[in-house]
């Protein structure tokens, strides 16, 4: 019963996004803020990635948003997985040999690879969410494949988690005060293609992986500590 | 035009999971399945046919053979949210694995639909 009236109800919205979707021809989109964006990008945010200049320049508030989600997310996640009292340790078996050296020396190199990845964001593919990805995908291979090196300091994760946001905020909030309006570009746009350039993009890219990464290994390291 | 089909497949597939099966972690799985679709819908409609990713790393691209960033950008937020969100369903689940000991949803009695 409750299969046949799913299947219905998913016809019947099947239907409806077909006949929005005829509307629009593949392959040929027709939106003119593409083309302001692309035309004006390099112009005004002085960043050659232009998916970068949306997220952090033109639409940075909505970025602002996303990040609050995300801190949100992860505040629930330790509420509810909070539980009274000190839980005992557990005896974990000791990883082998092989898979605890190579996790020794693979971690940093995947926190360099994410760290590069940030801080190129305004330049290459890549930016601050997918940097904080990266970094947070090193601290899972160490949770999982070195038992010895323990838990991590949760507190710096949270003391990280914060001063990023603030940076982001406080970057905000001088674009208040020296152009007019919240997230106004007030450095010096440089040279595109260079390392230093764009003003205040790459500054709030790397408090955005910084954000990301703290945040996602947080959720992590609790989910793991349940489990 | 396949592109379409497919992305839009995967929601679908995505809400017969959560509409139909009745263990709570197939649920979630159909929710991220949902999730995925959604993201690669958006991400087909701002495409340029023979367009590149819109970065102008050297001076011969054009600005016409360029993909819409704005899609881009919506789905490059939404998929760090949509890891976060993924994970905060889990621990609701853990939750409820330890208050009734199934993830039966017949069994949890005010989950019933």
């Amino acid at each position: 019963m409750r299969k046949i009236i799913s299947i219905i109800l998913l016809a019947i919205l099947t239907i409806g996004v077909v006949y929005c979707l005829k509307e629009i021809p593949f392959g040929e989109t027709q939106s003119q803020v593409r083309r302001y964006y692309i035309n004006n990008g390099i112009k005004h945010t002085g960043a050659t990635n232009i998916v970068t200049s949306v997220v952090v320049n033109y639409r940075g508030f909505d970025t602002l948003g996303e990040v609050t989600v995300l801190f949100l997310a992860a505040i629930g996640l330790s509420a509810v997985l909070y539980r009274e009292g000190k839980r005992q340790k557990k005896e974990g078996r000791r990883s082998s040999l092989i898979l605890y050296t190579g996790c020794r020396f693979l971690f940093p190199l995947i926190l360099l690879f994410g760290t590069y990845i940030f801080i190129h964001g305004h330049l290459t593919p890549g930016g601050g969410f997918q940097g904080g990805a990266i970094i947070a995908s090193g601290f899972l291979l160490t949770m999982l494949g070195c038992w010895k090196w323990g838990g991590v300091n949760k507190i710096g994760f949270k003391i990280t988690e914060s001063i990023a946001g603030l940076i982001f905020v406080v970057v905000g909030l001088l674009g208040l005060l020296y152009g007019g309006y919240f997230l106004f570009n007030y450095l010096p746009k440089g040279v595109p293609n260079e390392l230093f350039s764009a003003g205040i993009i790459p500054i709030i890219y790397v408090a955005i992986g910084f954000k990301v990464g703290s945040e996602l290994s947080g959720v992590l390291d609790n989910l793991i500590e349940e489990s | 035009m396949i592109y379409y089909v497919g992305s839009f497949g995967l929601i679908i597939i995505g809400l017969y999971i959560v509409l139909t099966k009745r263990n709570l972690i197939k649920v979630i799985i159909g929710l991220d399945l949902f999730e995925t679709g959604i993201f690669l819908l958006l991400i087909c409609t701002g495409y340029v046919k023979g367009g590149t990713a819109p970065i102008f790393s050297n001076a011969k691209l054009t600005s016409a053979l360029m993909v819409d960033p704005v899609p881009q950008a919506l789905v490059l937020t939404a998929i760090v949210i949509g890891v976060a969100t993924l994970a905060l369903a889990l621990s609701l689940a853990i939750r409820l694995y330890h208050h009734y000991g199934t993830l039966d949803l017949r069994k949890i009695r005010e989950l019933k639909w």
